[in-house]
């Protein structure tokens, strides 16, 4: 479970996040919303790399924003980034063991964490894989050891269709499987629909609707907002 | 996932490689002495401490991306330690090579905690300043020469005496070696952390600091870890070069010498220790060679200022990347030739 509450970001002038509060329970949640609307900056709040001007975030009962982002990670807090952080001189093994190394996971966890991804010779370096791969390895990365918040940003971004079906398949398994919640941003609403329960939807910095997937993506100001650029696009 | 195990499992570093470099090791040993000349020997013995700096300075700028102008202040800091402790006490000198090490190591952590804030240029700046302000200070005091006091440089009537090499490195051929073993044991510490954990927290880091946070990495505690390694491998070879003449000189400390350092290593290669070996010869072994050949002493500086401007355009590697290109493209043909 996930409580935010009177969430505020502001860069100068620009407020990416303003004056937001949801909660978003457990299991695999979206969040959309167009492009600037202030999705990542979420995700840089929940990591510690932006500092809310106003707010509380609070995750399985632990408020986060007091937490130094590297003991953020060792509490549980996972993500991947909207571009591929895959270290281009590491194994994707070595890849998943940076994190493991740091919240106390032994080599048979990284092993499961890769075998969960499906992810075979795991010995090739991060500048030979491919972005498919890599986006696996990044998964693996995140559910190594004992996640509870993982926070997936466009991890769909520059895949073939097939490819975000094995993801959709991945994705969905989290929760179950390693006990972590899931917040999912991407733009593909098949991808989106397919997996979140529930769903949240960003617009300029401010809420326009939560609740059940199916009910939002329907919703007349959503896809005012959203899908209607999603068009034009 | 038995057979996934198998597959996944990490690629432990192959003893035979440890076994190759020890025989090397042990063939330079042997052969320097034997086949070259006192000048050449000397040469070489400067050229393996300086890779040790150069090692340092690789670490720090190859594999964190950051770049420091001071490493030479701290070969002066561990040469001065070394010096002053041999002439005040009886101490064995590897005693004395292990508190040069640890007195850089601190000074290092102390200079660097500060100085971890800033990246890039400001941090190359602070860290020029920084041996600027070290060699200012070596020029006024002089290193120690069996003089009294605290400074220890010998004044009036006092005679200044050189430190003595240890017993086991006497003769020139015997210091080589001492100095190769050496260099070797630190080789081997920076091998070993780079290799591990901390090798892995630093490759993180170079990628993405956000990338690093989020995977748990405590990024200032493993920048500082890596200052604190190469600070101490640094002041140990201060403490190397103090005693090979037994004295030192204030003008091998400033400023210019440490931003040279910095270009031999780019020249050498940053991200690999046979880059730092590469660069201790090019910046020690290669003014013999031009002196040897007749060539006037400053020719070099247009040698290094070439080849610089070389690497930074097409060998962002360095020497070392080009032949380790060589050779994996030269047992890549090997392999498809079968
Ligand atoms: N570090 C920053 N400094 C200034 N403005 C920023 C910064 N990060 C994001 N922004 C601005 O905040 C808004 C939201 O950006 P972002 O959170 O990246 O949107 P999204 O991920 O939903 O596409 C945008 O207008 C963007 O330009
Ligand atoms: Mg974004």
């Amino acid at each position: 479970m996930l409580r935010v509450r009177d969430l505020s970001v502001s860069f100068g002038g620009v407020m990416p996040l303003d004056d937001v509060t949801f909660e978003l329970p457990d299991g695999v949640c979206g969040l959309v919303g167009p492009n600037g609307a202030g999705k990542t900056t979420f995700f840089n709040v929940l990591s510690g790399f932006v500092r809310p001007s106003a707010g509380a975030v609070e995750a399985d009962g632990t408020s986060l924003l007091s937490m130094a982002p590297h003991r953020r990670a060792r509490w549980g807090l996972r993500r991947t980034f909207q571009q591929e952080q895959v270290v281009h001189s590491l194994s994707a093994y070595d890849n998943v063991r940076i994190a493991a190394d740091e919240v106390g996971a032994a080599g048979d966890q990284v092993r499961e964490a890769l075998a969960f991804v499906g992810l075979d010779d795991a010995q090739r370096r991060g500048r030979h894989l491919t972005m498919l791969e890599r986006r696996l390895t990044e998964i693996a990365r995140s559910v190594v050891g004992r996640p509870r918040l993982v926070l997936l940003d466009e991890p769909g971004a520059g895949l073939a269709e097939e490819e975000t079906e094995r993801l959709v398949a991945l994705i969905r398994k989290i929760p179950e499987r390693f006990g972590a919640q899931v917040i999912l941003v991407d733009h593909d609403m098949e991808l989106v629909s397919a997996v979140c329960g529930n769903t949240v939807v960003l617009d300029f910095g401010r809420v326009i609707a939560l609740g059940p997937t199916a009910d939002v993506l329907s919703d007349e100001h959503v896809k005012r907002a959203y899908l209607g650029t999603e068009e034009v696009v | 996932m038995s057979v996934a195990s198998v597959a996944l499992a990490p690629r432990v570093p192959r003893p035979a490689a440890a076994v190759v470099v020890v025989f090397v090791l042990a063939i330079i040993a042997v052969a320097v002495p034997a086949v070259f000349s006192v000048f050449w020997i000397r040469s070489f013995t400067t050229s393996v401490i300086y890779a040790i700096a150069c090692a340092g300075v690789g670490l720090l700028y190859g594999r964190l991306g950051l770049v420091s102008l001071g490493q030479i202040a701290l070969v002066g800091v561990g040469g001065w330690i070394t010096l002053r402790l041999g002439h005040g006490t009886s101490l064995p000198y590897p005693v004395l090579l292990v508190a040069s090490g640890l007195g850089t190591c601190v000074i290092g952590v102390m200079v660097g905690l500060p100085a971890l804030r800033l990246s890039g240029l400001n941090l190359a700046i602070v860290t020029l300043m920084f041996a600027g302000a070290f060699s200012i200070v070596f020029n006024a005091t002089g290193f120690p020469n069996g003089g009294g006091g605290f400074l220890g440089p010998a004044t009036g009537s006092v005679q200044p005496i050189a430190l003595e090499r240890p017993s086991l490195g006497h003769s020139d051929a015997g210091y080589f070696r001492y100095v190769v073993i050496v260099a070797a044991l630190m080789f081997a510490a920076l091998a070993w952390q780079l290799r591990g954990r901390a090798g892995r927290q630093w490759a993180v880091i170079r990628q993405s600091e956000a990338g690093a946070l989020a995977a748990g990495v405590d990024t200032t505690r493993s920048k500082l870890r890596a200052l604190a390694l190469v600070s101490f491998t640094t002041g140990v070879a201060g403490g190397l070069l103090a005693a090979n003449a037994g004295v030192l000189d204030p003008g091998n400390f400033t400023p210019s010498e440490s931003i040279l350092l910095f270009a031999v290593v780019l020249i050498g290669g940053a991200f690999s220790l046979f880059g730092a070996v590469l660069a201790g010869l090019l910046g020690q072994a290669m003014p013999s060679l031009l002196s040897e050949l007749g060539v006037n002493g400053n020719a070099i500086l247009v040698v290094f200022g070439l080849s610089l401007i070389h690497a930074v355009s097409t060998a962002p590697a360095g020497i070392a990347g080009q032949l380790h290109a060589l050779v994996s493209k030269a047992r890549r043909e090997t392999v498809d030739g079968r």
